[in-house]
């Protein structure tokens, strides 16, 4: 095992009174593809929602291993965390749809920016430092772009997209924001097959050529045993399995979250596949 | 204390015109999340009618108070209706899915049109009303102070609670308040749910409006003068009222009213008349910093 | 044929209904006007022609609109049309030409002193509706008060030159600093509401600040505000036939024949420059990256958050520069008018820079400019229409959020290109 890059030690959040994550403890590693699945409102978005300082956690410590060091996320103010390398998208896509795509990855890297434009009084005048900042900002939005093809759109309004698309440029922007760590909320959601092989195949290359990690909420089973190193499976909040995709695919817990107590006539079958057949894995 | 047990009276009176307001903007911003910003010229536009109806019954000769009043009463709610469901179908329903800022602007925009429109057709002085309901009861304590409760504060406060009464039973027991109530929860689930979605809107205005209506016919007995401009006030401490009772819900637009009404009392009966308003606007502004989810509203929680 | 008449009869008949409604809520108040009578009573006029001819109009444009629509109801139009979109693509030759034309305009034939004054206070609303954009248009938050700050500008020049005896040129600076400090001390408290509370909180703010100066009698001089403000001087060379002992009048600066119109035409300038720094500085700021940010803020706050921007901060700014501009556009206003009084700072006048704004285009410089024109002349036309001003003001913002959300002329250029960035294509 590599380094840790973030722990999570007896997360809990409490709505009043229903506990939608509920002691969890889990580790993500710094050169994995990290999975987090579980049945609809088992608590993953809220795991999400914890980390990148969206809700204050009721309990729990959540270490960071970031740019600068160690830091404890649960104390940080939402906008805080992503400078410490964390960066994330949304399960319902959220762009700035009237901006052009190539705006929308400039504004993510909006505080390196506000630096080198001087808190926007050299930026005013016109500053040289200020536009050799803005022309690398341009040129990792180009690379970006590249990576995830989405060149040719980088000009056109953001909303103006195709769904596919739109997916692509939420992490494309994310990335622009230099992460160490990058969570997906269910990325492969509304995807055809082939964008989802795309997808994966692209996260894939964020672990093995950019060093980046990877912490993903996914509901498309063969996806996640393609991709995933380790996977940590959430039930009513509580966590029922961790461990690579070949363990978890013969976890009695996991196959009973996901089927059912009863007979497994009644399972959609394409769960059933995924679960059962999904080949390789990792 | 006897001082005090007058300005508590004009507080409850004062505090229930403000809280008939209040549940039309409560109502509405419950069902579709929009500030209807318009709702104070609904309540000026009920003022007028009602004093138009009182000057047309008294030209035809009409002078027994309880059939005038009730005359009036009954023209006011159905004009003043007619306009808040005018107003929603015009001004709001075509831009429901639009930018978020749109309704509020279109709203800006209707309230500016009503009150200049009023101002154009009726002129912009002031509208006196002869008294229709006059007297009251006077009480008198030991030091010789004297509390009056007038026969109008009575009838406010008696009509305001007949109708919250009416209301209540109208959400909590009818198909209407079903469907709103279900609106308020989910409006996509409820349109699909086979619920009416644009008839349920219109009739939620409408019936704020009708409340409107009767707060307009109130304020013109109580205070004896209107004129075009009442509205902007009415509306900025009615709407301060349902936050501060917590806007969505009904009971809170009544007593958020009613501590506004009492406030406003105090604040001129003991400090200055002078800086009535500035109290009010404070208060506004106080609240929806500290209490944006007012005394009996739930808090929201952000959903990401 | 019958087709024909199977919609007709349908659409007469909504039509019709649409004027029965028309005329019961025309009925009592266009209908019967309430008069004082003899003895002191109402009466009633009776207009009952207006009902009827109210009601006809709504049948017509019912009809008229029934068949333009082909049933299809009024939606926003998500594109943006073809015009708005020419005369932003070639925003900066109108702008030039536009401007050309401001600078060219008091030694044009026609212009007389009445032309110039119009002219100065259209400049000014296009000020305030270009200051007021910055909040409005590009960051998205609806400010209800914004003549608060103008308020600040004018009352900090007036009352510095009243106790201090400072010059325009010195309180300038000032004046807009402090308006822009009241926009940060008003907005931290407020900037993390919604949208709509925010803008009434903002509602709430102009107005206090308003009742305060009508109060506060031993400041602000209650409601008969403040006189004799100082007027500007041409860097020092005042406007007078006869000057005070030491000083030299501006027409004996450039050897003219005094005249009072040279005033006017400097006020002119002075209101023009102005409004062009405004105008630069907010193309500029536009293509920086806090101008993206409140572009991005306005678009989706939750996203920003996780990339990282702090919301509260970046509107604060938004807010604080708008206030600033509307500080600098407010100490103009008083040395202009030599009076100031709360009269000039209320809500309907907030009211009117919004809808500048709105009418002309959020976040469009170029639509503040005509929107800002057709508001100021409106009322100049004839004095009938002075009242029926706002009726239209009313109308219009309704119809625009209907018709075009984003304004009649809103069509967003990007703040960068990828060719463009990157010197040639990709």
């Amino acid at each position: 095992m590599s380094r840790p890059i973030l722990e999570v030690l007896h997360l809990t959040m409490r709505f009043g009174g229903l506990v939608a994550v509920d002691d969890l403890t889990f580790t993500a590693y710094a050169d994995d593809v990290t999975a987090i699945i579980g049945p609809n409102g088992a608590g993953k978005t809220t795991v999400f929602n914890c980390l990148t300082g969206f809700y204050r956690p009721t309990a729990g410590q959540l270490t960071f291993h970031g740019h600068e060091g160690p830091v404890l996320l649960e104390r940080l103010e939402g906008f805080r965390v992503p400078r410490h390398g964390l960066a994330r998208t949304f399960q319902n896509i959220r762009l700035f749809g009237g901006m052009s795509v190539l705006e929308n990855l400039v504004v993510a890297q909006h505080n390196r920016l506000m630096r080198a434009s001087g808190y926007t009084l050299l930026g005013l005048f016109g500053a040289a430092s200020y536009r050799r900042a803005e022309a690398e900002a341009v040129e990792r939005a180009h690379f970006w772009l590249e990576r995830t093809g989405l060149l040719e759109r980088a000009d056109r309004p953001a909303a103006s997209l195709p769904y596919g698309e739109q997916r692509k440029l939420e992490i494309a922007r994310a990335l622009c924001a230099g992460p160490k760590l990058l969570c997906l909320d269910e990325p492969a959601a509304g995807l055809n097959p082939r964008e989802t092989a795309e997808l994966g195949e692209l996260l894939l290359e964020l672990r093995d050529r950019h060093g980046i990690a990877v912490l993903l909420i996914e509901h498309d089973m063969s996806l996640v045993m393609r991709i995933a190193d380790h996977i940590v499976v959430l039930d009513y909040g509580r966590k029922i399995a961790d461990g690579p995709p070949a363990e978890i695919k013969r976890d009695p817990a996991v196959i009973k979250a996901y089927l059912g107590e009863t007979e497994e006539e009644e399972l959609p079958p394409e769960v059933a596949a995924d679960l059962a057949g999904s080949g390789g894995g990792g | 204390m006897a001082y005090f047990i007058q300005q508590l009276i004009n507080g409850v009176a004062l505090g229930m015109v403000y809280g008939l307001i209040a549940i039309g903007y409560s109502m509405v911003y419950g069902i579709i999340g929009m500030i209807n910003f318009a709702h104070g010229e609904i309540y000026m536009i009920g003022a007028f009618v009602s004093i138009i109806t009182f000057t047309l019954l008294g030209m035809l000769g009409l002078s027994w108070a309880p059939l005038a009043l009730l005359l009036v009463l009954i023209v006011a709610i159905g004009v003043t209706s007619l306009y808040g469901w005018t107003v929603e179908r015009i001004a709001y329903r075509p831009l429901r899915g639009s930018f978020r800022l749109a309704p509020l602007i279109s709203a800006i925009g209707m309230s500016i049109f009503l009150q200049t429109y009023v101002q154009v057709a009726q002129g912009a002085k002031i509208k006196p009303l002869q008294p229709v309901v006059t007297g009251g009861f006077t009480f008198a304590d030991a030091s010789g102070f004297t509390v009056t409760i007038s026969w109008i504060q009575i009838l406010i406060v008696v009509l305001t609670l007949l109708l919250m009464v009416g209301f209540t039973w109208v959400i909590a027991r009818t198909p209407l308040g079903r469907a709103q109530r279900a609106c308020e929860q989910d409006l996509k689930m409820a349109a699909l749910c086979g619920v009416d979605v644009d008839r349920t809107i219109s009739l939620t205005f409408v019936i704020g409006a009708a409340l409107a209506a009767v707060a307009g016919l109130m304020a013109t007995l109580y205070y004896g003068v209107i004129d075009f401009f009442i509205g902007f006030l009415a509306g900025v401490k009615a709407f301060t009222a349902a936050v501060l009772g917590g806007i969505g819900s009904i009971p809170g637009a009544m007593l958020g009213g009613l501590v506004l009404g009492l406030a406003e009392a105090f604040w001129s009966g003991y400090f200055s008349i002078e800086y009535k308003d500035v109290a009010a606007f404070t208060i506004l502004v106080l609240v929806l910093i500290f209490l944006p989810t007012g005394i009996l509203g739930r808090p929201e929680v952000e959903k990401v | 044929m019958a087709a024909a008449t199977g919609v007709l009869v349908p659409r007469l008949k909504d039509a019709g209904l649409a004027a029965l409604v028309a005329a019961v809520l025309f009925l009592p108040i266009l209908g019967m006007e309430t008069v004082p009578g003899a003895d002191g009573r109402l009466t009633l006029d009776f207009h009952f022609h207006i009902v009827v001819i109210g009601a006809a109009v709504v049948f017509a444009g019912r009809l008229a609109m029934l068949y333009l629509s082909r049933g299809r109801a009024l939606r926003p139009s998500g594109r943006s049309g073809v015009v708005a979109e020419f005369v932003s693509r070639h925003g900066t030759w109108f702008g030039l030409a536009g401007l050309a034309f401001a600078i060219a305009l008091p030694f044009l034939p026609f212009a007389s002193r009445y032309t110039i004054d119009v002219a100065t206070t259209i400049v000014i609303y296009v000020m305030l509706g270009w200051g007021l954009n910055i909040v409005v248009g590009l960051a998205g938050l609806l400010d209800l008060g914004y003549v608060a700050f103008y308020a600040v500008g004018a009352y900090s020049y007036a009352l510095l030159a009243h106790w201090f005896g400072l010059g325009f040129w010195s309180c300038l600076p000032i004046a807009g600093l402090l308006a822009a400090t009241a926009g940060v001390l008003l907005g931290f408290p407020v900037l993390r509401l919604r949208g709509d509370y925010l803008a009434i909180v903002t509602l709430g703010f102009g107005e206090i600040i308003r009742l305060v100066l009508i109060n506060w009698h031993e400041v602000t001089g209650g409601p008969n505000g403040i006189a004799d403000i100082p007027r500007p001087t041409f860097f020092g060379f005042p406007f007078t036939r006869s000057p005070a002992e030491g000083e030299t009048p501006f027409h004996e600066l450039f050897g003219l024949e005094f005249s009072t119109l040279h005033r006017v035409v400097f006020l002119y300038y002075l209101a023009l420059a102005l409004a062009m720094v405004t105008n630069l500085f907010v193309l500029r700021i536009r293509k920086l990256p806090i101008g993206r940010a409140w572009e991005a803020l306005r678009e989706d706050e939750i996203a920003c958050k996780a990339l990282g921007i702090n919301p509260t901060n970046t509107k604060l700014t938004a807010f604080a520069l708008g206030a600033m501009f509307g500080g600098f556009a407010g100490s103009f206003f008083a040395t202009r008018q030599g009076f100031i009084s709360p009269e000039s700072f209320t809500f309907i006048e907030s009211a009117i820079i919004l809808a500048i704004v709105v009418l002309g285009g959020m976040g469009s410089q170029i639509g503040v400019v005509l929107a800002a024109a057709v508001i100021v002349l409106l009322p100049e036309v004839g004095r009938e229409f002075e009242t029926y001003r706002m009726l239209l003001f009313g109308a219009a913002m309704v119809l625009i959020m209907i018709w075009r959300p984003r304004g009649l002329l809103a069509h967003r250029e990007p703040t960068l290109t990828l060719a463009g960035a990157r010197g040639g294509g990709p």
